[in-house]
């Protein structure tokens, strides 16, 4: 019995191994702006705010590699009907007067100050220790106050019995569900499935890192220009920012 | 309602369902067959069977409230970790059959599993690279 | 001994449970329905990821709205000292209750999970309005019921003014939260306005006047006792009063709308492009719920009874009509996140999204109509809560 199981668990070890080495063979792309991952056992560090800035010149209409990558990550299927779910869209925009057109990707903007939480009457939608926003799905109850209190329409309510459960993100029928800003590839230090298939795409219009470290990339990129936050007027201390957008 | 009966009458009352409760109970058990669970691969839990036969539902649940809340990864007592060791090597799954380890011995106590509407009754490669991660972090 | 909380009226029982027989038969019709959105999901219903409340929702603020609105009669009686609605004071809390018991079952059975309703009371999350009205919900039927035990018992009698005092404060305080529901919705256009606590408290007043009167001559009706003329002509003159006044602050909302300039395409869409939710609004609302029965509570037409009950009926509708075009048509409207660029996406952006309920949303909302008619049935049946004056009457010249 017991040499059964540690025979499995090498088996899962070399399983992993391989996976692990996948990680680091192209280093320069998915390591890239990431520290290590935080060590096994420790809380999430109030102390790193992790965020992203999307730099919209990057970003082409057309493209939808982050949405592909998200819906293989969680296993959301690629449906876009009203029911079904999307963590990450693509938004095409064209400016009033000038007819300049822009596109951007769209995903819940991980706020300092979610509305989300602020109205969950039982705590499931809550705000980690680094910033990001997630729904505790044993606590939901199904409401979907959330939904109505975002002001970016970041959130799906499960309308249907989940069947497909290979997903990284456990989810079912009838809780709310969101962008988890991979919570579960950063947790390891790797980076968010959108980011690195942005990136892989030959596109770098996703930077994800430490809003807090003022030596990460992001932070030093944020001095040197002027983002947009999505509904600044709103003062919600926006995760994710942009570049591009003339002030909305 | 029963203001004026007969005491004697009351007691052999009471007696006839205190028996027939007995009975019942009684041909309950004999009824059951004794459990026959296909354990998967098995092997060394990650705690003594029987405290993780009395006292998996509160080690999952506390767990489970500070991997998500908190963020703290890599513990002991992981639902993955119960799939990954007791699904069966026939379909799996630790669920399908009343011989699957979960499904089955929660059809025995008759107490609803709500783990699986959400999470995989299957290993999957994201828990096994997890897993792996873990491990090779505390090598 | 006398019994004086019976009724000296009696019913047939066979007559009694012919007319349960149609509210048991809509509560069944919704337990089914409420059944089949656990089994499937929501993906049967109309509801999607824009609208994310639909017809329950609409169903379920009616019914606890009202709730609130009827207890006015009750306060009137209990704390204005009016005698004329004190005698209305124990149907008035039998109301409530049915009214606010229906309007959570239907809540409650539209979340996503209803098995897990539990963890609202076990997790709570103190900066939650929604957390805040579990509090405010339970708290109203226990001091309605408080308010019940003494009005009914006689040896409580000294207690009914300080309970009927509870009640008014506790369900000012209960529409106010329900109103704040939207109003802490700052992101959406049709909400997040300091308005809609008073509106809401207004249209209670209205609607629960309204639900009152119909009940109140079905129950007379079904009593073969009459209605009194001079007392039904002082709860009308109040109701034209609730109407004008909602009138008055739904007028103020979308003017104030209108003149924000950031408003004023979702103002275009609810008063002019908006399809159903327009059409509910200008025929539904303002024609057949406010100004229709305008005239038939102000004019000549008012000194027939059924022109009475036809205005409370048409104030219902008005408030149906109101709820589905505050709350979908509220929805539908996408919201703007990109000032100044047109947008399209997958999700909806920039569109106006699309609403139509399925029949297990009307089935489920019209089983919150049958719980509250099952639970005001057997509650006459049981207790004495017909109007005292009327009684009285009818007692002394039979």
């Amino acid at each position: 019995m017991s040499d059964k199981c540690a025979q499995s668990r090498r088996n899962f070890l070399s399983r992993g191994a391989a996976l692990t080495a996948a990680v680091a063979i192209a280093p320069g792309i998915l390591l890239y702006d990431f520290a290590r991952a935080r060590p096994v056992g420790e809380p999430a560090s109030g102390k790193v705010r992790w965020g992203m800035l999307i730099d919209t010149t990057q970003c082409e209409s057309g493209c939808d590699e982050c949405v592909q990558a998200c819906n293989r990550e969680n296993a959301l299927g690629s449906d876009t009907g009203a029911t079904a779910p999307q963590w990450i869209r693509k938004v095409d925009l064209e400016q009033e007067g000038s007819g300049k057109k822009l596109s951007l990707p769209m995903m819940c903007q991980h706020c300092a100050e979610p509305p989300c939480v602020e109205v969950c009457p039982t705590g499931a939608s809550f705000k980690r220790a680094d910033g990001i926003v997630l729904v505790d799905k044993h606590r939901c109850i199904g409401c979907r106050y959330c939904m109505m209190a975002c002001p970016f329409e970041a959130r799906s309510f499960v309308h249907e019995p989940v069947l497909d459960h290979s997903g990284a993100t456990p989810r079912g029928k009838g809780t709310v569900e969101s962008c988890t800003l991979c919570v579960h590839r950063v947790d390891e230090g790797r980076l968010p499935a959108c980011v690195e298939a942005c990136s892989k795409s030959g596109h770098q219009a996703i930077l994800f890192g430490d809003l807090s470290d003022p030596a990460s990339e992001i932070s030093k990129r944020i001095l040197s220009v002027t983002p947009t936050h999505l509904r600044a007027d709103l003062n919600l201390g926006t995760g994710v920012s942009y570049l591009g957008l003339e002030s909305s | 309602m029963f203001v004026g009966m007969p005491m004697k009458v009351w007691r052999f009352w009471w007696y006839l369902m205190g028996t027939s409760c007995l009975v019942w109970t009684m041909s309950l058990q004999a009824a059951v067959p004794p459990l026959d669970l296909d354990i998967g691969l098995g092997g060394h839990c990650v705690d003594d069977p029987q405290y993780m036969r009395l006292n998996h539902m509160k080690l999952l649940l506390k767990q489970r409230d500070e991997t998500v809340r908190q963020g703290i990864r890599g513990g002991k007592y992981s639902l993955a970790k119960c799939v990954d060791c007791h699904a069966s090597k026939v379909n799996h799954s630790v669920l399908g059959t009343d011989r699957n380890f979960c499904q089955g011995c929660h059809v025995y106590a008759s107490v609803k599993i709500d783990c699986f509407e959400c999470h995989s009754s299957s290993p999957t490669v994201h828990t096994l690279r997890r897993q792996a991660a873990v491990e090779s972090h505390k090598e | 001994m006398t019994q004086p909380s019976r009724s000296p009226i009696t019913v047939r029982l066979t007559r009694y449970f012919f007319v349960l027989f149609p509210g048991v038969f809509l509560v069944l019709a919704g337990a089914w329905s409420a059944f089949q959105m656990e089994e499937h999901g929501h993906v049967i219903t109309g509801m999607n990821n824009q609208v994310v409340w639909g017809l329950p929702h609409v169903f379920a603020i009616f019914l606890i709205v009202s709730a609130s609105g009827i207890l006015n009669v009750a306060s009137m009686g209990s704390v204005f000292g009016q005698p004329v609605y004190k005698a209305r004071a124990p149907l008035s809390g039998l109301l409530a209750i049915a009214m606010l018991a229906a309007g959570l079952s239907v809540l409650m059975l539209d979340l996503g999970r209803p098995d897990r309703v539990v963890l609202a009371a076990t997790t709570y999350n103190v900066t939650s309005v929604f957390a805040w009205n579990v509090l405010l919900y339970s708290g109203l039927f226990a001091t309605v019921l408080m308010y019940l035990w003494t009005l009914l018992d006689r040896t409580m009698g000294k207690w009914t003014k300080p309970a009927g005092i509870l009640v008014f404060v506790w369900r000012f305080i209960l529409t106010s939260g329900t109103g704040l529901i939207f109003a802490f919705l700052v992101a959406r256009q049709a909400y997040g306005s300091a308005l809609l606590p008073p509106m809401f408290i207004v249209m209670s007043f209205a609607w629960g006047m309204s639900v009152f009167l119909l009940v109140q001559s079905g129950v007379l009706w079904w009593h073969h006792l009459p209605l009194e003329p001079a007392i039904l002509k002082r709860m009308k003159n109040l109701l034209a009063l609730f109407v004008l006044a909602v009138l008055y602050l739904v007028a103020i909302y979308h003017m104030t709308n209108l003149y924000f300039s950031r408003q004023a395409a979702f103002e275009r869409f609810i008063l002019l492009d908006g399809g159903t939710a327009t059409l509910s609004f200008w025929l539904g609302y303002v024609l057949l719920g406010t100004l229709l029965p305008i005239v038939l509570l102000l004019t000549p037409l008012s000194a027939r009874v059924c022109n009475v009950l036809m205005a409370s009926f048409f104030v219902l509708i008005g408030a149906f009509s109101f709820l589905y075009t505050f709350i979908v048509g509220g929805q539908e409207f996408p919201l703007l996140v990109f000032t100044g660029y047109k947008v399209h996406s997958s999700f909806g952006d920039g569109m106006i999204a699309s609403y139509t309920p399925s029949l297990y949303e009307w089935l489920l909302g019209l089983g919150g109509l049958g719980v509250a008619f099952v639970i005001t049935v057997i509650g006459l049946g049981l207790f004495n809560f017909l109007p005292r004056d009327v009684v009285e009457k009818a007692s002394v010249s039979g």
